[in-house]
């Protein structure tokens, strides 16, 4: 098990390379960087000297591959280099805004997981009844919605009902968690939706696949209540499928979030994300990217992880 | 002596229908399919559908409500919000079609092809389908529009198209490649390589054909997908630009800041969204539970 998890650790290396070579390239292919949309952005009109002057102080004259080594020597040493706009540190920028982002992804995960589990047993249990059938609307319903239309959607409704809407400034939950929530509970419902539709729609087909066992039969022929053998012999291992597809959404909410942080105007990661795109703030694309890679590599680490250690008869060598 | 035969009544074997069958076994996928086909309707005739040109700009009926000559609504530049969702669905559907066409397609060929080989070309394939996959689909597609910028031929936003088709590309692949893996193996594929046609025509002739179940499957799935994606990067303002109609673009900018005045101009574009990938959502579905029962969830 440990050689396991040590080979898999030294296995994500040459993956967050390869995201890193790929990224750092893509966006260097096609001609155009920051500094002209820094200084010719407005319409003004900027001589090619100052910004070939402006280049050289950024260091995006040098050839690319003496940049990327720049660059990785930097991450090396966990220094992800200065934003190209702001010129402030990558991690700092990212830093000031992970919490919110991270919270939000917290909070809509516990949502759609509350959810997603009864509605996900009750439509395998009652199976082609209607029952399933509006499951099965509702959770396609979720994955149809766009995420930032809903949040649009409980704009409005809050506006029609109560003539309020959400506050835009940040309050960390540790300070005052009243507001804090006021704040964030609506794009953490926003997101959920998809979310929870993603989560039940597994939680119905690992449950039926389940339900086929002969470990079922089994119980259900020793008379356990039907009760126990759903919560105690089914449900349990079907969870197993659907903490995969829990860990795999929990990192896609960052690109989930991209959008909806939009609608609710919150500061966030994917905010920044939108706003380094639009500006060609090629350092922090590139940090956050390895970011995002980073985070989604882990969590598949931990899945494997976990599998192991929640189903006995899987074991790694 | 002799038997009159028998005059057996030769059985009329009816070709099988594929399309009522469909219907009669998926009723969901049917309707889905008549919403895809009303929307190709709109998409296609959208000149003599629409009621008004979608960029005529009229000052006098600015934010008007939903009435008799404005079905949704005008938007804040007077423009007939009904007349751009139908010009809309043009967009959504060209884009959200070549995108997802060209992204399974590349995924596909990749991934038999991947099978094919196995081997050291099959780890490397897989290896960098890894690395493409570490993104969520919307942030790779951010960065593909970071990295071509505005790229536009012939009234196409080339770019967009491609941001949204290559995150597609490895998640066709992976699951073709698990199809492509159970065929390599079959006794025909040995016979062609005896016979020596090339790896080309035995990927192309062979082997492809006999993918092209979860081919057509994630095809559909992913028009559901990339049109999500469109409208999402519309909104954002890194997709299609003005003053093309376009769904996600009707909900950007200052579409927000008429919550109270005017919602419609939220309401219609958002719902014309969600109908189109819930249609193809489902369609997909269905053509899943359809070509291949053992999918069935």
């Amino acid at each position: 098990m440990l050689r396991y998890t040590i080979n898999r650790v030294l296995l994500m290396i040459p993956t967050l390379l390869g995201v890193a070579v790929l990224v750092f390239f893509m966006l260097r292919v096609v001609p155009g960087d920051v500094v002209e949309i820094k200084l010719r952005g407005d319409g003004g009109n900027v001589s090619q000297e100052t910004i070939e002057l402006e280049r050289k102080r950024m260091g995006l004259d040098k050839p690319f591959v003496s940049q990327f080594g720049d660059w990785m020597i930097g991450m090396a040493t966990l220094d992800l280099g200065k934003s190209m706009w702001t010129e402030r540190p990558v991690i700092e920028e990212i830093s000031l805004r992970l919490e919110l982002s991270l919270q939000v992804a917290i909070m809509a995960t516990i949502i759609a997981v509350l959810i997603a589990i009864p509605l996900g047993t009750a439509a395998a249990l009652f199976r082609d009844t209607w029952i399933d059938y509006v499951v099965r609307i509702v959770t396609i319903g979720g994955l149809s919605i766009p995420s930032f239309w809903f949040g649009m959607l409980i704009m409005l409704t809050l506006l029609g009902l109560f003539n309020w809407l959400p506050p835009i400034t940040f309050t960390p939950i540790y300070v005052d968690p009243v507001a804090n929530l006021t704040q964030l509970i609506w794009p953490a419902m926003a997101v959920g939706y998809r979310y929870c539709a993603v989560v039940s729609r597994m939680i119905r087909s690992s449950l039926l696949e389940v339900m086929n066992e002969d470990y079922i039969r089994t119980a259900r022929a020793k008379g356990v209540y039907e009760k126990v053998v759903i919560s105690r012999h089914a449900l349990r291992n079907a969870l197993l499928p659907a903490i995969t597809v829990i860990g795999l959404e929990f990192t896609f909410l960052i690109g989930g979030l991209v959008v909806t942080e939009q609608v609710f105007n919150l500061n966030g990661i994917g905010q920044l994300f939108v706003q380094s795109v639009s500006r060609n703030d090629f350092t922090l694309i590139q940090g956050m990217v390895m970011l995002i890679a980073a985070f989604y590599v882990f969590v598949n680490l931990i899945i494997d992880l976990l599998y192991a250690v929640f189903d006995p008869r899987i074991r790694y060598e | 002596m002799t038997i009159a035969a028998p005059a057996v009544p030769t059985p009329r074997i009816r070709e099988p229908n594929w399309f009522l069958d469909f219907c009669r076994q998926q009723p969901l996928g049917a309707v889905s399919f008549v919403i895809i086909c009303c929307m190709m309707f709109a998409g296609i005739f959208s000149r003599l559908v629409a009621p008004y040109d979608p960029l005529d700009i009229d000052f006098a009926s600015i934010l008007g409500a939903p009435s008799w000559e404005h079905p949704c609504g005008t938007d804040a530049y007077g423009r007939d919000i009904c007349s751009r969702l139908i010009f809309g669905s043009r967009t959504a559907l060209v884009i959200g079609f070549t995108s997802s066409f060209i992204g399974s397609t590349l995924g596909a060929v990749l991934g038999v092809a991947s099978a094919y080989f196995g081997g050291r070309i099959d780890n490397w394939i897989q290896r960098f389908m890894d690395i493409l996959l570490a993104f969520p689909l919307i942030v790779l597609a951010l960065v593909v529009v970071a990295a071509l910028r505005k790229f536009v031929i012939g009234g196409v936003d080339v770019n967009l198209i491609f941001a949204i088709a290559i995150p597609i590309l490895p998640r066709v692949a992976r699951v073709v490649r698990a199809a492509a893996l159970s065929v390599r193996v079959m006794p025909y594929v040995d016979a062609a390589r005896a016979a020596g046609y090339s790896d080309t025509r035995i990927i192309f002739r062979h082997m492809a054909p006999n993918v092209v179940a979860p081919y057509l499957i994630m095809l559909t799935a992913f028009i559901a997908q990339a049109i999500l994606a469109e409208a999402s990067l519309s909104f954002l303002g890194l997709g299609v630009t003005e003053p093309t109609a376009a769904w996600g673009l009707m909900l950007s900018g200052n579409a927000a800041d008429f919550y109270r005045e005017a919602p419609w101009m939220i309401l219609f574009p958002g719902a014309a969204i969600s109908l189109a990938v819930f249609a193809f959502n489902l369609f997909g579905d269905s053509l899943r539970d359809y070509l291949d029962p053992r999918f069935r969830m």
